[in-house]
């Protein structure tokens, strides 16, 4: 398992390599880096003399891609894709394009996020997975029929319309939560109220259904009828049989998803004023800034890489039939 | 057994009743309720908070409470006066060598203290990367020191304007009247560049020639010839004091890394200290416990007294103990915490309008009866902006023209359009109202801008029963024929006329803006082409002088006419000198007069060359003039002596709040309601219960079977 861990990881490079160079050319195909010199300078006594300063202080004065004026491995060295790219994989991000430290800035916003992301992947879990079980067991029932059409409905609307909606009522209405904010430590608690609850409601359609469907395949196979043959009651034979064997899609639909719960809610985030990882990587696309852009591509990358090896070993341990070579 | 009945009903009695006392939507700590405090928000992080950088209003809401530049302006007048701060006095310039310099001298306040900081303990000068990188804020050092202000600072501020490693935006326009500040900037560039990169440069080691330290309270600053409205940039924070201090203590390896910079935790004499900085959520400002306190203003302008505003007369500023900034990114959450109390200030976006302000029939404003029941009040002011509609002039259809008969045809194409491009219905439909049409470059409270009858311009408008009224479409119509487009096509050629219109565009709600727009032209049957660009390529294309037409907009540095007649400059002309002439407008009459009037103090004399600048702008029309537009502010009946004031932005030292009000309204205002989730409950059990009734039955049926 080692030996494929190793592989793994060291298919990675060529992949962050990759993820990085199409992530400078689509940057550099939208922003010039006088562009982003305007942008941080303002739009007001911008001079060409400041221009220049500012990109020569941050080596944005440099050939994109190929350096002619430069000698042998200079000519790759010394370029913008280079010099920003390569120290990246030594995890030494820099600094923003306002100077802010941007490892800093990122271990700030990565407990806000967690702290949004993980209750609503849990809570999510396990609510998806409990109506889904529901669903199954009374299949083909009245009950089921309206399960599904809830399903279809609440997948049907607007994430931003469960948001919205919710701060309406919970909090303009009922005054229940903040509408918005965040603090440190437990006083976030009553910040977070409202965005995990939209987080798992607005999931649940989607989530529900797609388990729905992986339990009624399950109960279709052999070794249920089997179970039920045995006479086992309905139950044992959801939670015993059914449960066990979908696990095998859900983790491994689950694990996919855990390192990703770093990179934030770009959406939860920002309506709630939760200052995560997400609205920080919206902002830096908005304010054009590469620096802080390219660091967030890099990490997500990494992570959906290594959500995918995760997902992998989990496969083994769900599932003894199968083995990594 | 017999008590549950009776336990279920109180405790649904209990969710049913319209609260329980505490309010539960506070985003506040319950124990902040009664304090001194004004809670505001913001919606953009600010990018720098060094006074030789900032430049922003967003940046401008921090940087001016905390830093005091030797200048402010009067809090209540308006034409705008400046008064002094730290200065003893407006410094009067001296012109030397028969003009071809002027000396500002400066005298300070003697006994001006900084707030406490670490950096003025010695102490901390010398901190090792160990104990920075446990430090979540630089004020958790123990022992701040303070020093009092001296002139020194100011010069070193000064120096700061051409340091090579720092940005500051009015660099180029300060060394072309700064004595040696171009040649300042160069020696330092080269010194720099022997250090290493990250090494504190001392820049009291470098004299600069053209400011002088005459002893610890004075300072002289020699400017190459006269430049009057450099008195304005004095009330600017890039004419703040820096201790050397402080940017010795920030370039200590390991400061950068913990984004401890003086980018970022600003130090000044101000009535407020900056002690909590997090851009992403949330920033304190804190009373400074060394300000020396100054006297509320005892006079303002008519009818400031009667709203109030002259109430604290001469009381001792600051009066609030602490600022709370919440970063508010999303209009929703924003209105809705200011209805609910937790925010003291708010403006009205286009989405509450309807709901914050009805406007009569006669065009006032009012505020709707829900805003009245809770006593919240509504103040507007025009602002110094004007948002225009501009001509390039190098173009061959709508510009200067090569010859004297083009130029004309221009022109009269101009002048239809400026009458036929009804701003007063844009302002109604996109803006509801807010905005008063601009006549000239010229905004309302600048020395020059007339009002009433003589300041209309009557190329599109005539004085009738007393009011300013747009010209008949009949008369852009004959002004198009005289330019040679009858109809809206080219007279000679039969071909229509189509002109190209550069703009922003960010999504699909301008589209009913850029549709309003073609309708404008429509009306003298041209077809215009919009195209809908980005910031940057908007910018690019202005740049090089390849738009045709595009809009824009100017806000003021300063109250003079000087920084609005500056953009119609001829040699300022952005695509011949990067300047900020956007049209790239040309005419020798105008741009001599300029030259004469930029110099002037305010007379009737300047008054009289603003008026024929006006005249010669009007005629030729390089821009169809646009609009000001005007700031709605709303604030909670707790909150006194809150006036918009466009150019002092030092505001917080001035406002009062009652907390123990606005806590008992608070509280009356968000009381919890309860019955929904009592609802919600239900609603779940009306979901389970039928589930396990069916499993129970399903369960029995199967055994049975």
């Amino acid at each position: 398992m080692l030996s494929y861990i190793l592989r793994r990881v060291l298919y990675a490079i060529p992949i962050l390599i990759g993820v990085n160079l199409i992530t400078f050319a689509l940057f550099f195909v939208v922003n010039t880096p006088d562009d982003m010199a305007r942008m941080q300078l303002g739009a007001k006594r911008v001079t060409p003399e400041a221009i220049a300063k500012w990109k020569a202080e941050r080596g944005y004065d440099r050939p994109l891609l190929w350096n002619d004026a430069a000698a042998g491995t200079g000519r790759l060295t010394q370029t913008i894709f280079f010099e920003k790219s390569a120290r990246l994989f030594v995890f030494d991000f820099g600094a923003a394009e306002d100077k802010r430290d941007i490892a800093t800035e990122i271990r700030a916003r990565v407990g806000p996020s967690l702290a949004l992301a993980i209750p609503v992947f849990l809570v999510g879990l396990a609510v998806n997975i409990t109506f889904a079980l529901g669903m199954a067991f009374f299949r083909a029932t009245p009950l089921d029929f309206a399960g599904v059409v809830l399903c279809v409905a609440m997948m049907s609307i607007s994430t931003l319309f469960y948001i919205i909606g919710g701060q309406y009522l919970a909090s303009k209405l009922w005054h229940l939560v903040p509408i918005s904010g965040y603090d440190s430590g437990l006083n976030a608690a009553k910040f977070l109220v409202l965005p995990v609850m939209i987080g798992v409601l607005s999931g649940v359609g989607s989530g529900s259904r797609w388990y729905r469907t992986l339990f009624l395949e399950e109960m279709g196979k052999d070794y249920v009828r089997t179970a039920r043959a045995k006479g086992l009651a309905e139950t044992a034979v959801l939670f015993r049989h059914v449960l066990k064997n979908a696990m095998i899609p859900i983790l491994t639909g689950a694990v996919v998803v855990i390192p990703l719960l770093f990179m934030g809610s770009l959406l939860s985030e920002s309506f709630f004023g939760i200052p995560g990882l997400g609205s920080y990587t919206i902002e830096a696309i908005q304010g054009q800034d590469f620096a802080v852009v390219r660091a967030m591509v890099f990490i997500g990358s990494m992570l959906y890489i290594l959500g995918l090896l995760l997902t992998d070993l989990s496969y083994t341990l769900v599932d003894p039939r199968v083995r990594l070579e | 057994m017999r008590s549950r009945p009776a336990l279920v009903l109180a405790l649904a009695a209990a969710c049913l009743a319209p609260g329980c006392g505490e309010v539960w939507n506070d985003p506040y700590p319950a124990v902040d309720a009664r304090t001194n405090t004004l809670y505001t928000s913001f919606a953009e992080r600010p990018k720098h908070l060094d006074p030789v950088q900032s430049y922003t209003e967003d940046e401008a809401k921090f940087t001016q409470q905390v830093y005091e530049p030797l200048l402010q302006y009067h809090y209540l007048k308006v034409p705008y006066e400046l008064v002094p701060l730290t200065a003893a006095a407006v410094p009067v310039p001296v012109e030397l060598e028969g003009g071809k310099f002027t000396q500002y001298e400066l005298k300070i306040r003697p006994g001006i203290r900084y707030q406490p900081h670490p950096a003025f303990n010695p102490q901390h000068q010398a901190l090792s990367r160990e104990a920075i990188g446990r430090l979540k804020s630089p004020y958790e050092l123990a022992a701040p020191g303070t020093r009092e202000l001296l002139a020194d600072d100011y010069i070193y501020q000064i120096k700061r304007l051409a340091h090579p490693r720092l940005h500051s935006p009015i660099f180029g326009l300060m060394s072309e009247y700064i004595v040696g500040l171009d040649a300042y900037a160069k020696q330092l560039k080269a010194v720099a560049g022997q250090q290493p990169k990250d090494a504190w440069l001392d820049l009291r080691e470098f004299p600069l020639e053209g400011v002088e330290k005459v002893d610890d309270h004075t300072l002289r600053i020699r400017l190459k010839g006269r430049y009057p409205q450099f008195a304005y940039w004095l009330a600017m924070p890039f004419f703040a004091p820096i201790p050397w201090e402080v940017e010795k203590f920030f370039s200590q390896r390991g400061m950068a890394e913990k984004n401890f910079t003086l980018d970022w935790w600003p130090v000044g004499t101000g009535a407020y200290m900056l002690t909590e900085n997090d851009p992403n959520a949330r920033m304190v400002l804190e009373r400074n416990p060394n300000f020396r306190g100054e006297a509320y203003p005892s006079e303002g302008e008519p009818g400031d007294a009667k709203q109030g505003l002259l109430r604290d007369a001469g009381k001792t500023m600051p009066f609030i103990d602490r600022v709370v900034y919440s970063r508010e990114k999303e209009g929703i959450p924003y209105w809705n915490k200011f209805l609910q109390g937790y925010y003291d200030v708010s403006g009205i976006g286009s989405d509450n309008f309807d709901q914050a302000v009805r406007i009569s029939i006669e065009g006032e404003t009012a505020l709707t009866p829900e805003m009245e029941k809770r006593g919240i009040s509504l103040r507007t002011a025009v602002t110094t902006t004007i948002l225009y509609l501009g001509f390039n002039w190098n173009d061959a259809v709508v510009g200067g023209g090569k010859d004297k008969d083009s130029a004309e045809r221009a022109r009269k194409l101009r002048h239809a359009l400026t009458v036929a491009i009804d701003y007063e219905e844009f302002l109604s439909i996109f803006a509801n109202g807010r905005g008063i049409v601009a006549q000239s470059p010229l905004a309302p409270g600048i020395f020059g801008y007339r009002d009433g009858q003589e300041g209309v311009n009557p190329v599109a408008y005539e004085w009738k029963d007393g009011r300013a009224q747009r010209r008949p479409l009949e008369q852009a119509k004959k002004l198009m024929a005289e330019a040679g487009y009858p109809g809206g096509r080219d007279a000679k050629t039969g071909q229509p006329l189509v002109l190209y219109l550069d703009t922003v565009a960010r999504g699909p709600g301008d589209k009913a803006r850029l549709d309003w727009w073609r309708k404008q032209f429509s009306k003298l049957d041209i077809q215009l082409e919009v195209r809908e660009t980005d910031w940057n390529r908007f910018q690019e294309k202005i740049r090089k002088g390849s738009q045709q037409l595009y809009i824009l907009g100017w806000n003021a540095d300063y109250p003079d006419p000087e920084n609005f007649m500056f953009l119609l400059h001829g040699p300022q002309s952005r695509a011949k000198a990067q300047g900020e002439n956007t049209s790239n407008y040309e005419n020798a009459e105008f741009d001599a007069l300029f030259a004469q009037m930029k110099n002037m103090p305010n007379s009737p004399e300047r008054q009289r060359i603003i008026d024929r600048m006006v005249e010669v702008a009007r005629h030729d029309a390089p821009w169809i003039w646009g609009f000001h537009p005007k700031e709605f502010s709303l604030s909670h009946s707790w909150l006194m002596n809150g006036k918009p004031n466009n150019m002092a932005r030092n505001n917080l030292k001035y406002l009062r709040v009652d907390a123990q009000a606005r806590a008992t309204l608070r509280s009356d205002w968000n009381r919890p309601v309860l019955w929904p989730m009592l609802l919600v409950a239900l609603a779940l059990a009306a979901l389970v219960v039928p589930a396990v009734m069916s499993y129970r039955r399903r369960e029995r049926r199967a055994g049975k079977g």
